[in-house]
């Protein structure tokens, strides 16, 4: 598994410090993060992949830089967002799924091979040429999953990926999280996503004030929250 | 149907053309519809459009679709022309701006926009020498026909809060809110980009 250190990494938004003094080494395969809103969470998530640069501290995946080397460590840690709409950046289906292979200067043969082989792995394949604002909420998360994965990157960030999702799809996209090969970090509101994975992170105004198994996590935030 | 104007999946002699020579047809019709006159020559051009949707088997649907958002700019044309030019001079005028509205639709529909997005790329390279970055115009292209239906979306869920909270049609309470949520819009989407490794 590939390993995050983030050390003692702190952000502030103008005079509002979102992080403070977070220093987390991460190698688990299953890795959720649980906090109010407000509480850091998503401005940690996107520290991970260079989205955010702290304003203090470092965070290296695999001993790579997210400030000096953020391409790099982009092409390691893919990032999927709460609303799929925001990041569909293609007409259609297959061609989103194709967005990002297109721009690692693949042949068209091995594009058009990767995208089928994605799309039949996600159940969109009769969607291949179907434009994808007419998709279903559900079929876009699932899309927006698939452009990413696509890439085959060896992370997956995900930063509150069921929340638009009624219970069925928000179902379907967890088992096919659960599947999945690479290193997770989960973000999300959704606490029983959290079974089976091998550590959870509770976060409070910047600070993770929890850092255990999903059972001990979940029931310190409940506490928290109460 | 697809209101919009985007690709419909097909396997016709017009959906297999390479994108590059469609596109270079859509510029030529432009170019030589100055030269149009008479009433007939308007309905020979008519006749080859229809002909080429007939020929990537959309309906006559999908062909009022397109023409749909020409109604009123078309019948203030016609009236204009009719009171200054006469009757001809009107058909041809309406006449022409329909059939190269229905062809650049036809291009649309019956391409993949990335193939239309390669061949405005290859058609791009030479204004390098101008500092133009191809590959920025191409995904400039794909990025704008993909967020017709964002903004589309967008606006009608400003309408949908205006009538649930019981406003009157304002403008100004339609505008403010539908350029906030385009701008967050904007703003997600270059993070979107930025993740899925476009670096600037």
């Amino acid at each position: 598994m590939p390993v995050i250190e983030a050390r003692q990494v702190g952000h502030e938004y103008g005079e509002r410090t979102v992080l403070s003094g977070v220093d987390l080494v991460l190698r688990e395969q299953r890795i959720g993060i649980v906090g109010a809103n407000g509480s850091g969470k998503s401005t940690f998530a996107r520290t991970l992949n260079g989205l955010v640069l702290p304003t203090s501290g470092r965070v290296l995946v695999d001993g790579l830089d997210t400030r000096t080397q953020g391409r790099e460590v982009r092409r390691r840690v893919g990032f999927c967002f709460t609303d799929p709409d925001a990041q569909i950046v293609m007409p259609t289906v297959a061609e989103d799924v194709a967005f990002g292979l297109r721009r690692r200067g693949l042949s068209k043969a091995e594009v058009g091979e990767r995208v089928e082989r994605t799309l039949v792995s996600f159940g969109l394949l009769g969607h291949a040429d179907h434009p994808a604002h007419l998709l279903s909420g559900g079929q876009k998360q699932l899309l927006a999953l698939a452009s990413v994965l696509v890439v085959e990157p060896d992370v997956l960030v995900m930063d509150e990926p069921t929340t638009l999702l009624d219970l069925r799809n928000a179902q379907h996209t967890a088992a096919v999280v659960g599947g999945l090969a690479q290193q997770v970090v989960l973000v999300t509101h959704h606490l029983d996503l959290l079974e089976g994975f091998d550590r959870v992170l509770v976060f409070d105004e910047g600070r993770v004030v929890c850092d255990d198994l999903p059972a001990d996590a979940v029931r310190y935030y409940r506490k928290l929250m109460s | 149907m697809n209101p919009l104007g985007l690709y419909v999946p097909g396997t016709s002699a017009v959906h297999r053309a390479p994108a590059g020579v469609k596109l270079a047809a859509m510029v030529v019709a432009g170019v030589l519809s100055v030269l149009v006159d008479r009433p007939w020559e308007v309905g020979v051009a008519l006749g080859v459009v229809l002909l080429g949707y007939r020929t990537a088997g959309l309906s006559s649907r999908v062909v009022c679709g397109q023409l749909r958002p020409l109604l009123w700019i078309g019948a203030c044309t016609a009236v204009f022309h009719l009171l200054v030019n006469g009757w001809e001079r009107a058909l041809v005028v309406v006449g022409v701006l329909a059939a190269l509205v229905l062809l650049a639709a036809l291009v649309t529909l019956t391409t993949r926009t990335t193939d239309l997005v390669d061949a405005l790329v290859a058609a791009s390279r030479p204004l390098r020498v101008f500092g133009v970055d191809p590959e920025r115009v191409g995904l400039m292209v794909a990025l704008g026909v993909r967020c017709v239906p964002v903004v589309v979306g967008l606006a009608e869920e400003v309408r949908e809060a205006q009538r649930a909270r019981g406003l009157a049609a304002s403008p100004r309470a339609f505008a403010v809110p539908l350029i906030v949520r385009s701008l967050r819009h904007a703003d997600a989407l270059g993070e979107a980009l930025m993740a899925r490794g476009l670096e600037d």
